[in-house]
């Protein structure tokens, strides 16, 4: 090893120490993916080495100088539909298995925790239902599902975790959704993985998965007083949608109890589903989504309300699941229903009375 | 080791003083001239120059990322490199690459016609390309752009504040010389194949370039209009892909994937059409399954315009799109791994002899395969999440166009450079340009599909610091593969003075382009050649030699 | 697709417009008309990305696309109509009259074809002016306020139905692929007149009526292919929501 040169021997061995071809398998689909992605690799190595093996021997048996003369072939039929239809059934058994997968990722369970991540240029903010805010990183905990509802406030970006196995674009004008239930603590990366701008490579984070309980004190520690519903709540009062949305049976506008997750029949006679993006939608553009049997006489809040401000405005409007003409008169404890991430009370005693 | 070349004995013989490029002398006689031939040298001069620009650029991103910090260069400045490096190998170089050098001076030598269909549109079509190619560098010397090769909108649209309509006029262009080129091959093999010159006795390389050039004529306005709507976006402000107006920025993407995945095909498929040649030739065979070869390009042709929402697969496509597009993507992985059976098979009881073009086809179809491989990871809509967007993606191009197109577009040159030129170049040092090119081309790119494997994006100027030595073995390799580029253009320029006399045909090949002099004359043939053997019909050539050897005798 | 022949120096027979690549006139004439066909399949491919564009927004944004598309003048379209066509017809005449070796009819009909196609862009002008003077041009000077609050007609009453402001901001998007399509239209106009007079100067001069007329006929097509793209743009832009 004398001639090899100690810069260079400290090189290698460091690589051969940190080397690894996958990045550590953190979520439920990251082994499964794992699976599908080992299998490609063999299939994709077999054939290299069948054709390699192929040219080699050939090269070497029919070399001109062992074999001075060809034999002219005109083809096989046997042999070129063995050659089409094996790998066409891989490809086929890849594509199953692959879509699969893919409709695994892109389909949440009915169960998952919602956090909504808001990209923009050159950062990630992540909401969680409770009102923590946080930049360029995300808490999650472990062995519960974890659904991110995505979106642009200016160009793409992508949300890459590829400790999880995950990534999906966020994109400006609408809500894009993924999911993934983290497996093992730790500290993973968080990449923008679309080309966004100058400052693409500065648009990193880190993915902190904590334990349930750890989570819980991390989720304390971090409250901002006001949980996403709250200040949508009070969005939803300093821009008087309940002048019309109040509950009441002569209302201008239609009752918000319990719309989430419903289906509506609008006035051109569409069913419509209510989700996350339907209600976006129909605040920015409500003429298009006028429910059967009111007026189309919405205004637009076009440029009057930011992402993070749809965002708490859409929690709000989830989480109305009674009759809240009452709450929005009587208005001080204890209004919030309680939605499926339980914000605390005291908070929410703060937040009724500002 | 045997060799096949045969050339003319060296004391006597000399270049024919009549041909091509002594026709006519003077700058002007060339800036004018119709002579597909001419005009196809005029590409391979500018060509070369645009690949050494794009490569300076790809040196630059090596050197960035030696190390993690974006230390060399400021990030925007990273912004800008890479994107032009794009901008320049697509439009500038991998998509006229070879049809516009080899396909020029083929495709009428091929189907035996005296020149193209529409030599001034040919022509036009080189000063579109130079128009097109300059604007572009002027756009990179008067503050770059750095928007991407893709023009993302909204980003390309309102949120950078570079040449991005000067560089996309320049593209828009530049389509408009390949979609010249296209029609006029169209029109070429249509309309102007020699007598007894059926469909079924066409060289494949021609199969391949008609393919190539169905995807020029019909993909590539699409792309223009895209162009169009994204610099009336930025100049004028409508409002067709921008979300606050209410356009879509996807619509964007969808018409941008529909040109650049067949965009892919165009680069691609010429270059099959030069390793069928060459295996062909230098396996002394017929291609083996010479009608699965043609139609399989004709089919990725096809296939090529139905899968290009493979590209937008965690972009917001439904789910249900993206298992049709998936589905499709697997069906058009198919014909390309027939053509690399049936050319293995066709060394199959051949006589195989090792010369350079045959060395770079060999590395073409090693790296091919692993290229193609690697896309149906990434046509697999599941792996896809995972993969896209990181150096995996980066990887698996760069195998397909580098690895591939280069490989194959060094394999043609090699190969009928002495038609071209009528010298041979001194074949050990190509031979060594070969294996250093395929050397140096691995330890480049593969480590970067570990890179991907392991999650680090594409387009980062900084990555985290464990990231680097598998950039470091890339930079290393990508040195390497910067010599196996210069060496060809040392000694090809040396060889057109120095190098051995050729003759008519050194490789002892059947096409209609070995049968006359080399290099050819201004009007290709004497007489219109009626073809009455097959094509890759080595025992038609023997049986001529000896009518030769007689006659002479 | 100019054909006539250059310096020739060959001394073999042929006519005079022969290229000397070509085998016959004949296979000439054939890779002309192919290359031709091509050229405006290309055309197709081009202006197939503003249509898809069209049906997409036209059928997300419905009201706004009725709207603005009540706000063009029918009557100037159809006259366009009218002489777009009445064009085609003088320009089939030209090609007519090139085959039938009518040198004066010839020149005639380009004349004529020249004068109804800067007609259909004067009132191009003026449809474009008005859209300039009602800030309906994409862009800052875009302003939805009259799809909001329609202009009262005599009686006083709206001239059309108000649209929601949310919806009226994308009437900017059927604007911009108004302007979009009619304007990729007109620079097509432009460049077939540019060539119109080139081909007219060489007619006078006695081209194209020696029997050899490939050039005629092949900008006859490229003529014919422009005013069917109108065809398509006038009911799609115009016509569709009229009752």
């Amino acid at each position: 090893m004398d001639h090899i040169s100690p810069v260079l021997w400290q090189f290698l061995v460091k690589w051969m120490t940190t080397f690894a071809i996958i990045p550590p398998e953190a979520s439920t689909i990251a082994p499964k993916m794992d699976a599908l992605l080992v299998f490609m690799t063999l299939v994709s190595i077999i054939g290299l080495t069948i054709v390699a093996l192929l040219i080699t021997t050939f090269s070497v048996l029919y070399r001109k100088d062992r074999n001075p003369q060809a034999t002219q072939i005109e083809g096989s039929t046997l042999l070129e539909a063995t050659w089409t239809i094996i790998p066409l059934g891989l490809f086929l058994i890849m594509f199953v298995w692959g879509s699969v997968l893919y409709f695994r990722i892109f389909t949440p369970p009915a169960n998952a925790m919602n956090i909504y991540v808001v990209g923009k240029q050159w950062m990630w903010k992540a909401e969680h239902p409770g009102g923590q805010h946080e930049i360029n990183s995300l808490h999650v905990p472990t062995g519960q599902p974890v659904q991110l509802t995505l979106i642009s406030q200016d160009v793409f970006h992508s949300f890459s975790i590829p400790a999880f196995r995950v990534k999906r674009e966020a994109i400006p004008g609408r809500y894009t959704t993924v999911w993934f239930e983290a497996t093992t603590t730790g500290t993973y990366h968080l990449f923008c993985t679309q080309y966004c701008g100058t400052a693409h490579s500065a648009m990193i984070g880190e993915v902190v998965v904590q334990t349930p309980e750890d989570y819980k004190a991390w989720l304390a520690s971090s409250t901002s007083g006001v949980s996403l519903a709250q200040n949508g709540e009070r969005l939803f009062s300093s821009l008087s949608c309940a002048a019309c949305h109040n509950g009441a049976p002569d209302a201008r506008g239609p009752n918000l109890a319990n719309v989430y997750g419903s289906k509506l029949t609008l006035t051109t006679g569409q069913p419509v589903l209510v989700d996350e993006a339907y209600l976006r939608q129909a605040i920015l553009n409500p003429s298009a989504h006028i429910t059967q049997g009111f007026a189309p006489i919405m205004p637009t809040y076009q440029g009057q309300i930011s992402e993070e401000g749809l965002i708490s405005l859409v929690e709000y409007i989830k989480t109305l699941n009674s009759n809240y003409r009452v709450q929005q008169t009587t208005n001080t404890t204890e209004l919030l229903p309680e939605g499926p991430d339980k914000p605390g009370k005291s908070s929410a005693a703060q937040g009724g009375t500002k | 080791m045997s060799t096949l070349i045969s050339l003319p004995d060296q004391s006597t013989a000399r270049v024919p003083k009549k041909n091509y490029i002594t026709n006519e002398n003077g700058i002007m006689s060339w800036l004018l001239t119709g002579d597909h031939k001419r005009i196809a040298i005029l590409y391979l001069i500018s060509l070369t120059f645009f690949f050494f620009i794009g490569g300076a650029m790809a040196a630059l991103i090596r050197l960035e990322l030696l190390t993690p910090q974006s230390d060399l260069m400021a990030s925007d400045t990273y912004n800008k490199v890479f994107t032009m490096h794009g901008i320049v190998m697509i439009f500038f170089f991998l998509v006229p690459s070879v049809p516009a050098t080899l396909g020029n001076f083929l495709v009428p030598l091929m189907v035996g016609a005296r020149d193209l269909a529409f030599p001034k549109i040919n022509l036009l079509s080189w000063y579109l390309y130079m128009a097109g190619g300059c604007l572009a560098l002027y756009a990179m010397i008067t503050g770059g752009v750095d928007t991407g090769w893709t023009f993302t909108t909204p980003l390309s649209t309102h949120y950078v504040n570079t040449n991005v309509v000067t560089t996309g006029l320049a593209a828009f262009i530049a389509g408009f010389s390949s979609i010249f080129t296209g029609l006029n091959f169209i029109v070429t093999i249509h309309r102007m194949r020699a007598p007894g010159m059926t469909w079924f006795k066409m060289p494949l390389f021609l199969w391949a370039n008609y393919a190539a050039a169905i995807l020029m004529v019909l993909a590539t306005p699409v792309v223009a209009i895209a162009i169009v709507l994204v610099a009336l976006e930025r100049t004028v402000g409508i409002g067709v892909f921008d979300p606050t107006k209410g356009g879509d920025p996807l619509l964007f993407q969808h018409l941008f994937w529909f040109y650049s995945h067949p965009a892919v095909y165009i680069m691609i498929l010429p270059g099959m059409g030069v390793i069928s040649e060459v295996i062909s030739t230098f396996a002394r065979k017929r291609v083996f399954g010479y009608s699965a070869v043609a139609f399989s390009s004709v089919a990725i042709a096809i296939f090529g315009f139905f899968v290009w929402a493979h590209h937008m697969f965690i972009m917001g496509v439904s789910n249900y799109a993206a298992l049709v597009f998936s589905l499709l993507t697997m069906l058009v992985a198919v014909p390309s791994a027939i053509k690399i059976f049936n050319w293995t098979f066709t060394l199959y009881k051949g006589s195989i002899t090792f010369e350079t073009p045959m060395l770079y086809a060999f590395g073409f179809m090693g790296l091919f395969t692993i290229g193609g491989l690697t896309g149906v990871f990434l046509g697999v809509s599941g792996t896809d999440i995972h993969l896209t967007e990181t150096y995996f993606i980066v990887a698996h191009f760069h195998f397909v166009m580098v690895g591939g197109m280069l490989m194959a577009f060094l394999s043609g040159i090699h190969f009928w450079w002495p038609k071209m030129t009528g010298r041979m170049y001194p074949e050990k040092i190509s031979q060594l340009a070969a294996v250093v090119t395929f050397i140096g081309f691995n330890f480049t790119f593969f480590p970067q599909f570990l890179l991907g494997m392991l999650g680090m994006p594409r387009r980062y100027a900084a990555y985290p610091p464990e990231f680097q030595v598998l950039n470091v073995f890339s930079t290393a390799g990508a040195s390497i593969l910067g010599v196996g580029y210069l060496l060809p253009v040392l000694y090809l320029i040396w060889s057109l003075k120095y190098g051995q006399v050729a003759g008519d045909n050194p490789w002892q090949a059947t096409g209609l382009e070995w049968q006359i002099q080399s290099p050819p004359l201004t009007e290709n043939f004497t007489e219109i050649p009626v073809v009455t053997q097959d094509v890759y019909d080595y025992e038609w050539l023997e049986r001529q030699k000896e009518h030769e050897v007689t006659h002479v005798g | 697709m100019d054909s006539h022949a250059t310096a020739h120096s060959e001394a073999h027979e042929h006519p005079a417009h022969l290229r000397h690549h070509f085998m016959d006139a004949a296979q000439q004439k054939e890779s002309a008309t192919f290359g031709m066909w091509l050229f405006l399949l290309t055309e197709i491919m081009f202006f197939g990305g503003l249509f898809t564009a069209y049906l997409v927004y036209r059928n997300w944004y419905y009201p706004a696309f009725v709207a603005g598309s009540h706000t063009l003048d029918i009557k100037l379209g159809m006259f366009n109509t009218l002489l777009l066509i009445t064009s085609s017809f003088t320009m089939a005449m030209g090609v007519w009259c090139s085959e039938t070796r009518r040198k004066s009819g010839l020149v005639w009909s380009l004349i004529a074809t020249i004068i109804l196609g800067i007609g259909f862009l004067g009132i191009k002008t003026i449809e474009y002016k008005e859209k300039f003077e009602l800030h309906h041009v994409p862009g800052s000077s875009f302003s939805a306020a009259s799809f909001v609050n329609p202009p009262l007609d005599a009686q006083g009453k709206p001239k059309d139905t108000p649209l929601a402001p949310d919806m009226a901001i994308h009437t900017e998007v059927y604007f911009s692929l108004y302007f979009a399509m009619t304007g990729m239209h007109a620079v097509h106009m432009i460049l077939g007149i540019a060539i119109l007079f080139a081909l007219l100067i060489k007619s006078a001069k006695g081209q194209y009526t020696t029997g050899h007329n490939t050039t005629i006929e092949l900008f006859g097509l490229y003529w014919h292919f422009v005013d069917i793209v109108w065809i398509f743009l006038f009911p799609l832009l115009y016509l569709i929501s009229r009752h």
